[in-house]
């Protein structure tokens, strides 16, 4: 790398990737042994539950709610919407159990299980806005019953579950940006790190 | 669908069923993740991560 060089921000973002994410990190073709699991699983399933509440998410947000209370083509995306989301969230927390259970923040993994947790808990928050933004009756008992907890909190004044209009914007726009910038981001943080180790990867405690 | 769900009280547990039975349906899928066997185990690459 010549002098002149090491000004230019696009040379050093490029030299940064490849000394933390060369290519055969980023899309291996090998995987250690101990990754033989039906564990390592859940993660892909959720991301491609991910990808289904996206790809049916966008489509219901094309048509609006009429469409997808009154056609039959309408109501099958709608499910499909809700049962990718039962898929996403079923899935994630498996995927979770697993995680714990190997201790999967050892070795300078504590970040990307931090944003794992904060990928949680902002997927609870988009299905309470999508709860909200049914335009039915369920969304209507639901927005009034949480507007106590939500005043009771202090937050109902900016976060109000009785504005359609404020729950359905954070629903369709925020929120799925955020999963998804946090999902990439957590996939990108697993695959330059590796997997983790397994506890007692040889199985002989002395 | 119509109908409210009907709920298991023991105790100071309450908890309808569709979730008791989610909750007992993932437990069974990670108790078989964890103990099936993955295909192609036995050709799994010796990589170690870091």
């Amino acid at each position: 790398m010549s002098a002149r060089n090491s000004d230019s921000w696009t040379l050093r973002v490029r030299q940064a990737m490849d000394r933390h994410l060369p290519m055969d990190h980023l899309l291996p073709d090998r995987q250690p042994y101990y990754v033989g699991s039906w564990v390592y699983v859940f993660g892909v399933i959720t991301i491609a539950a991910l990808a289904w509440v996206i790809v049916s998410g966008v489509v219901l947000s094309f048509f609006g709610p009429q469409w997808w209370h009154d056609s039959s083509v309408g109501r099958f995306f709608n499910s499909l919407h809700f049962w990718s989301v039962q898929l996403f969230f079923i899935f994630m927390v498996l995927h979770l159990w697993g995680q714990y259970f190997m201790a999967g923040w050892r070795n300078g993994r504590a970040a990307t299980w931090m944003i794992g947790v904060v990928i949680f808990g902002i997927s609870i928050l988009t299905a309470f806005t999508g709860y909200l933004s049914q335009q039915n009756f369920d969304a209507q008992f639901i927005a009034l019953n949480a507007k106590d907890a939500m005043n009771g909190a202090g937050i109902g004044a900016f976060f109000n579950v009785l504005n359609f209009g404020q729950m359905y914007g954070l629903h369709v726009m925020l929120l799925p940006i955020g999963v998804t910038f946090l999902v990439v981001a957590h996939i990108v943080m697993v695959r330059a790190r590796g997997v983790v180790k397994p506890i007692d990867p040889e199985g002989a405690r002395p | 669908m119509e109908s409210p769900a009907t709920y298991l009280h023991w105790g100071f547990i309450l908890i309808s069923w569709p979730n008791l039975l989610v909750i007992l349906g993932m437990l069974v899928v990670f108790a078989i993740a964890l103990v099936a066997p993955f295909p192609n185990h036995g050709e799994a690459d010796d990589v170690s991560a870091k």
